[in-house]
C-alpha cells in the first residue's frame, strides 16, 4: 500500500494516474485549488479501491500556503512514497505577448510554485531516505517555439531544476522522474483539433506508473515523442527560426 | 462534424462539447438551438444526434458504493463494463444489462434498457433509486419514486429529453460467481419457441437467436439460450476479446445468400436438442463486445436495427405475419433476436410491454426502408411498438400510436423547462416539441 501526494490532483493526467494507484489500494492526499473538484475525485478514488483519500485546498500562487499543505499531507499519510506534481496552466501565448503581467503570473504558476513544492517535498523525502518524485513537464520545454514559448520556458526551467534535484537526491535514495507528455486529450486542450499524435490521459497514466516502478529519469509519453523531439532539437537554428511551429 | 449512432445511419452535422464539470454543463445549456446529451453513442439511430451534442466523457466519477447493501451511486458517463469491473469483485452484478457493456449508465437509464431477464426483473429503470437531473433552467433536481415522481418516470426511458442525467443511484444484484450456467435448446419453429418462453418463465435469463430467412414449416426455427448465475465458481473479471473489424466492409458481403448460409450453419452447429455449459458473464451477455466496430460489417451506408414488441395476445399471429413478410422480402439479418417480455412499467416512453420482442439488423438501403414502411403499421396494428433506442425511421404517426402517453410526457417536459432546450433529430422526427 503506497502513500501518495498529488499536487494539482484534478488535472486529467493526475486523475488518470491516481485511478491506477487506487486499484492498488493506495492512500492519497490530494492538493488542488477547487474544493468541489477535489472532493469529487476523492470519492471516486475511494470507490475504485483507495484506502484513504484526503484533500488540501490551496491557492497555488500564495506560496505561504504551500508549507501548510505539505505538513497536512505528511500528518495524514506519514511517510510519502510518491509525490506527483501535476498542477499548471496552458499559457495563452498571444495574451502573454501582449500582457507582461499575465506572462509573469503564468511563469510563476508553471515554474516558481512548482519549485516551491518540490523544495518542500525534497526535504521531506531526503529525511525519509526513500521515495519517488514525479514531475509533469512537457515536450514544449525541449525547444522554445513561437507558438508556446511562455509555457515552454517554464517547463524548460522545470526540467533543469528537476535534473539538479535528481542528482542531489540520488544520494538519498530518492528517485526523481521528469514526465514529458506530448499532445494529450484533456480539458486543458479541448480547443485543439485532435489528430493521430494525440494520446489519452489513460495511456499517459500507464506510462507514468511504469516509469516510476522502473525508476526512469525522463519519460516521453507516448514513446514516439522522444524521436520527434530528437529531430526538433537538432534542426539548426538558422532553419528553425524560419519554420512555423 | 458529422455524427451518427451505432448503425452509422443517419448522420447529422453537430457541434460537440465535452463539459468538464457541473459549471461547464450549465454554461453549455445557455447555447441556443437543440441540445442532446450523448454517452458512448450506442443507440442505433438518431436518438443522440442534434445540432449541439454534449458528451458525458468527463462524467466518469464514482460517488459511493455501499458494498453491504449493494447500492452504487456514480456519474452518468461510466460504462457498464467499467461498473462491472468495480462491482463484480465485491459480489455484485447489474440488475439488468443490455447486450453491450459499451453503453453508459446514463444512456441505460435514458433508454430504459432491458435485458435477458425482463420477464422477471423488468427494465433498467426499475432498479434505479434516484437520478440527479440537470434541467433546462440550469437547476439540478434529485428525482426518484418519492421526489418528483412524474419527472423520474419521464426521465427513465425519456431519451435524454427531460434534462441531462448527471448521476444515478442503482440497486445491484448479489452474485456468488461471475459465471453463467447456460442451457441451449434447439427449437423447430415459431409456435414452439413462443411456447418455450412461457414454459421457461422461471429461468432467470432467456433469449433466442432466430433464423429469419427460414420459410414454411421451419419459419421461426431458433436456438433458445437460458441462463442462471452460477453459485460455485469464483468472482472473476473478464476482458472482452480484442478482435476488430478494421475497415468498412463492402456492403455486398452481407446478402441473402451469405446470411442464409450463416444461419443454416449456426442452426446446424447446435447438434443436440439440449446442451448445458458454464460460461463467463462476458460470453453470455456481451458476445459482440469482443468484435470491435462490428457495425462496419454493413459497409459505408450503415444499417438500421428494427426492434418491435407485440402484446402476448396477438404475439403468435403477429410475429408469424411479420416474419413471413421479412422472409419473403429476402431481407436477411445476421442478428435476429427474440425475447419474451414481462409486464410494462410506469415510465412514459419505456419500450417493453408484456409479450414478445424481435430485433433485426438490415442494411440501410431503399428496399429496407420500403419493407419497414410496410411493417410499421402492422406492428402498431397488432398493438405493439418500436424501440426508440434502435429507431431511425419511424414516422410521427407510428410513434404516437405506439406510445400513447407521449402527451403526458410532453406536459412534464413543459413543466420542467425541457421544451425548446432538449431535442434530438429523433425527437423532431417523432413530432415532440
Amino acid at each position: 500500500m503506497k502513500n501518495i501526494l498529488i499536487i494539482g490532483a484534478s488535472s486529467a493526467i493526475a486523475q488518470a494516474t491516481a485511478r491506477i494507484w487506487a486499484k492498488q489500494q493506495a492512500a492519497f492526499f490530494l492538493v488542488g485549488r477547487d474544493r468541489a473538484k477535489l472532493e469529487r475525485l476523492a470519492q471516486d478514488l475511494l470507490v475504485r479501491g483507495a484506502s484513504k483519500a484526503e484533500i488540501g485546498v490551496v491557492d497555488f500562487l500564495s506560496i505561504a500556503e504551500h508549507q501548510g499543505a505539505i505538513s497536512r499531507a505528511c500528518e495524514s499519510l506519514g511517510n510519502l512514497d510518491i509525490a506527483l506534481l501535476a498542477h499548471g496552466s496552458l499559457t495563452d501565448q498571444a495574451r502573454g505577448e501582449q500582457n507582461n503581467q499575465y506572462a509573469v503570473e503564468e511563469l510563476t504558476l508553471n515554474f516558481s510554485t512548482a519549485v516551491s513544492f518540490l523544495t518542500l517535498v525534497a526535504s521531506r523525502m531526503s529525511a525519509q531516505k526513500q521515495g519517488a518524485i514525479a514531475v509533469i513537464g512537457s515536450v514544449a520545454g525541449d525547444r522554445g517555439r513561437s507558438s508556446n514559448y511562455f509555457y515552454g520556458a517554464a517547463k524548460a526551467g522545470l526540467a533543469a531544476f528537476t535534473q539538479g534535484l535528481r542528482q542531489r537526491l540520488s544520494k538519498e535514495n530518492v528517485h526523481v522522474l521528469l514526465i514529458k507528455p506530448g499532445f494529450v486529450d484533456t480539458p486543458m486542450t479541448s480547443e485543439f483539433k485532435k489528430g493521430f499524435l494525440w494520446a489519452s490521459p489513460d495511456q499517459v497514466a500507464k506510462d507514468i506508473d511504469n516509469a516510476i516502478t522502473k525508476k526512469k529519469n525522463t519519460l516521453y509519453t507516448p514513446w514516439f515523442w522522444a524521436w520527434i523531439m530528437l529531430i526538433i532539437q537538432h534542426i539548426p537554428e538558422p532553419i528553425f527560426k524560419k519554420l512555423k511551429l | 462534424m458529422k455524427i451518427s449512432g451505432w448503425g452509422r445511419f443517419p448522420t447529422t452535422d453537430a457541434k460537440l462539447i465535452t463539459p468538464v464539470d457541473l459549471n461547464a454543463w450549465k454554461k453549455s445549456l445557455q447555447d441556443k438551438g437543440e441540445i442532446i446529451s450523448r454517452g458512448l453513442g450506442r443507440s442505433y439511430g438518431d436518438s443522440a444526434n442534434a445540432s449541439l451534442v454534449l458528451q458525458s466523457d468527463y462524467l466518469d466519477h464514482y460517488i459511493n458504493f455501499d458494498v453491504e447493501q449493494g447500492i452504487l451511486r456514480c456519474e452518468a458517463g461510466l460504462s457498464l463494463h467499467q461498473i462491472l469491473n468495480c462491482i463484480i469483485p465485491k459480489g455484485w452484478f447489474l440488475p439488468v444489462t443490455p447486450g453491450s457493456g459499451y453503453v453508459t449508465i446514463g444512456g441505460a437509464v435514458a433508454s430504459d434498457v432491458h435485458g435477458k431477464n425482463h420477464h422477471i426483473s423488468g427494465a433498467f429503470g426499475d432498479h434505479v433509486l434516484s437520478i440527479e437531473l440537470l434541467l433546462g433552467s440550469g437547476e439540478v433536481l434529485v428525482v426518484s419514486r418519492s421526489q418528483f415522481p412524474e419527472l423520474f418516470h419521464a426521465t427513465c426511458g425519456g431519451m435524454g429529453l427531460t434534462g441531462v442525467i448527471l448521476s444515478v443511484a442503482l440497486k445491484l444484484k448479489a452474485i456468488k460467481s461471475s459465471n453463467i450456467c447456460q442451457t441451449t435448446i434447439k427449437v423447430k419453429n415459431l409456435e414452439e419457441i413462443l411456447h418455450q418462453f412461457d414454459v421457461n418463465q422461471a429461468s432467470t435469463y432467456s433469449v433466442a437467436w432466430i433464423d429469419c430467412l427460414a420459410k414454411g414449416a421451419q419459419l421461426g426455427r431458433s436456438i433458445l439460450m437460458l441462463g442462471e448465475h452460477a453459485t460455485e465458481s469464483e468472482l472473476l473479471l473478464a476482458e472482452p476479446k480484442k478482435l476488430a473489424v478494421p475497415v468498412e466492409m463492402p456492403s455486398t458481403l452481407l446478402n441473402t445468400y451469405s446470411i442464409s448460409a450463416f444461419n443454416a450453419l449456426y442452426y446446424a452447429r447446435a447438434k443436440n436438442a439440449i446442451h448445458q455449459s458454464e460460461v463467463s458473464y462476458m460470453n453470455y451477455f456481451y458476445p459482440l463486445d469482443g468484435l470491435r466496430n462490428w457495425n462496419r460489417l454493413y459497409g459505408k451506408r450503415g444499417f438500421v436495427q428494427y426492434q418491435f414488441v407485440l402484446p402476448k395476445a396477438s404475439g403468435y399471429k403477429g410475429m408469424r405475419d411479420i416474419l413471413e413478410r421479412i422472409s419473403n422480402a429476402g431481407k436477411g439479418s445476421f442478428l435476429a433476436v427474440l425475447k419474451g417480455f414481462g409486464p410494462q412499467n410506469s415510465n412514459h416512453l419505456s419500450f417493453p410491454l408484456e409479450g414478445y420482442t424481435l430485433a433485426l439488423d438490415f442494411k440501410a438501403e431503399q428496399s429496407t426502408f420500403d419493407l419497414i414502411k410496410t411493417l410499421d403499421p402492422l406492428v402498431v396494428g397488432y398493438g405493439g411498438r418500436m424501440y426508440l433506442a434502435k429507431d431511425a425511421l419511424m414516422s410521427q404517426e407510428t410513434f404516437k400510436k405506439g406510445y400513447p402517453r407521449w402527451m403526458e410526457f410532453e406536459e412534464i417536459r413543459n413543466k420542467y423547462h425541457a421544451l425548446g432546450k432538449f431535442a434530438s433529430s429523433q425527437s423532431r422526427r417523432l413530432g415532440l416539441a
